[in-house]
């Protein structure tokens, strides 16, 4: 119960200080917005939109997790109150269980602004919303890993955006977002398979489109995988960095 | 029997070939103030992260009411109270809000944690400003906002790491008034500081430490004792006196007593054994010399400190400096 208690306020405190901010709720709408206006003003048919939908929300998922969560936690890491949650008596998981709660929700209301701009214009026959739902889910507790993996990598607020883009914009051109994996020169296309996103696109391929090219169980199992090995290295890097 | 509430055994710490704390040794007693007592760098904080979960210690142990905590500092941590020597609460909430989530950390329900908070920022003389953002908070009002977050969950053991450093001397005089306050109130309290007079003040015993190494141990009296077995009289003269010539002369008649000059009307003698002040006067008369004042001087714990750690005052005040800047 006491775990409860202090799981549920640091949530609770994240989300007021930082998620439900005013600039990054505008943040938040605007970017997915965004991005989905550039492809659809590119797009020529509703059925071009649709082929579009899984990468903006896939994108939209990355940047919001990965630049919140990377960069609340080295600033709360430079002002020192993250040593406050260091030295209270809840366990290192549930901390980082807490903390990284909020950008995970934070990436899945960015993955639906462009799923509900598109509503507009697309049928919503024929979408799988549970593998919809699920693969954003996975996406998100992915990216949101990402940004924690970045956060305990860095020192400076600087440094987290520097480093979250080394890894996000390899992210966007080789996930088949842009460029169709099958067209990727050869020795490009193990880089695809070597990152997340690739997956989370492809699932959501599946269930808006049903066109994507790796088994569902497969991506679902990568992202899981991911998850684990990124959310156990950050924890590592914690109790060896922040723990000294 | 007196109840031990933390208790350190061969307490060491390493960075690669660094030896930042060096098998410490000592305890805490139930209720008593203990200051950890050095310059910077001496490994203060260092020892203070170990026994609060920031730092592993490389060896040793670490007992807490009794119990081995040493590879389990979590599950200590409730029974720990922690004030670091810069404030970390959260500067968009208010004092209000940031002493309700500390006690939230701790499994607190919201009622008893509002409860406890409002109790908190009376105690504190924080009231009116509960519902002042943090970052508006001045200097003083931040540390003792730290330190009421520090003791919401009704710890065991306070922490207190430099608790009066860069913030002004009223607010400092004000905190020491809190510390002593919580002391009397039942809170077992280890601090570490810089300042000789405040741990003189504050603490009942005093561990000094130097190079990550307790020199010495033990109460104010204790530490004393042996400082005041040597007799200090100190004599101001009217006007200066020529130093060499006297000196010479005092040394030849007193040949026990040992001649100090602090400025050039201003001497001290000091003495192993009791020291008898006609003489000194009959010495002085004899050459002319008029004496305003003799006083007989109590040596002071800094002299102590300085005697034992080698450390003198001047360094530990640059330190201060240095780190307030």
């Amino acid at each position: 119960m006491k775990m409860a208690i202090a799981f549920w306020n640091i949530l609770q405190k994240d989300m007021r200080n930082y998620y439900l901010k005013p600039p990054n709720i505008s943040w938040g709408i605007i970017f997915p917005f965004a991005w989905m206006l550039m492809f659809f003003l590119k797009s020529q048919t509703p059925v071009d939109v649709r082929t579009v939908l899984p990468g903006v929300m896939a994108m939209s998922i990355l940047f919001g997790t990965t630049s919140m969560l990377s960069v609340t936690i080295t600033f709360e890491r430079r002002s020192r109150s993250f040593d406050r949650l260091l030295l209270s008596p809840i366990s290192l998981v549930w901390l980082m269980l807490a903390k990284t709660l909020g950008a995970i929700l934070f990436g899945i209301v960015n993955a639906f602004v462009p799923m509900f701009v598109a509503l507009f214009f697309i049928p919503v026959s024929n979408i799988n919303w549970i593998v919809v739902i699920s693969s954003v889910i996975f996406i998100a507790v992915t990216s949101t890993f990402l940004g924690l993996f970045i956060a305990v990598s860095v020192s400076e607020v600087f440094e987290a955006q520097t480093f979250s883009n080394f890894f996000r914009f390899p992210m966007v051109f080789f996930c088949g977002l842009f460029f169709p994996i099958s067209r990727l020169p050869v020795f490009l296309r193990p880089i695809s398979y070597a990152i997340p996103l690739t997956y989370g696109a492809d699932l959501l391929k599946i269930a808006i489109n049903q066109n994507g090219h790796i088994s569902l169980w497969i991506s679902l199992s990568v992202l899981i995988l991911f998850s684990i090995t990124l959310f156990i290295i950050s924890r590592r890097n914690i109790q060896h960095r922040w723990i000294y | 029997m007196e109840s031990i509430i933390l208790e350190v055994q061969n307490l060491t710490k390493k960075f690669d070939e660094f030896l930042a704390v060096n098998s410490l040794n000592f305890s805490v007693i139930k209720n008593e103030i203990f200051g950890f007592l050095g310059p910077n760098g001496a490994g203060k904080t260092t020892t203070i992260n170990m026994f609060t979960g920031l730092a592993r210690p490389t060896s040793g142990s670490l007992f807490f009411f009794g119990k081995n905590y040493t590879a389990h500092i979590k599950k200590a941590q409730e029974m720990i109270g922690i004030v670091p020597d810069e404030s970390n609460l959260y500067e968009e909430m208010d004092g209000f809000e940031n002493l309700c989530f500390c006690a939230s950390l701790y499994g607190i329900r919201k009622a008893e944690r509002e409860h406890r908070a409002n109790d908190l920022l009376r105690q504190f003389d924080l009231a009116e400003a509960g519902k002042k953002l943090y970052k508006s908070y001045s200097k003083g009002m931040k540390r003792k906002l730290t330190i009421a977050a520090g003791i919401i969950h009704q710890p065991g053991i306070l922490f207190l790491d430099e608790p009066t450093t860069g913030i002004d001397v009223a607010s400092a005089r004000q905190i020491r008034a809190l510390i002593k306050n919580l002391n009397e109130k039942g809170t077992t309290i280890f601090m570490t500081t810089h300042y000789i007079e405040e741990a003189e003040r504050l603490c009942d015993r005093i561990a000094f430490i130097a190079k990550g190494k307790i020199i010495k141990i033990g109460s104010i009296d204790e530490l004393m004792e042996e400082a005041q077995k040597e007799r200090i009289i100190q004599f101001s003269f009217d006007g200066t006196v020529q130093i060499n010539k006297l000196e010479q002369d005092f040394n030849r008649q007193f040949s026990q007593c040992h001649f100090i000059s602090i400025t050039d009307s201003l001497f001290q003698v000091r003495s192993a054994t009791a020291m008898d002040l006609m003489p000194f006067m009959s010495f002085f008369n004899s050459r002319g010399i008029k004496v305003m004042e003799a006083k007989i001087i109590k040596p002071s714990l800094e002299e102590v400190f300085v005697k034992i750690t080698g450390i003198e005052r001047d360094v530990m005040k640059k330190e201060k400096e240095g780190k307030k800047k």
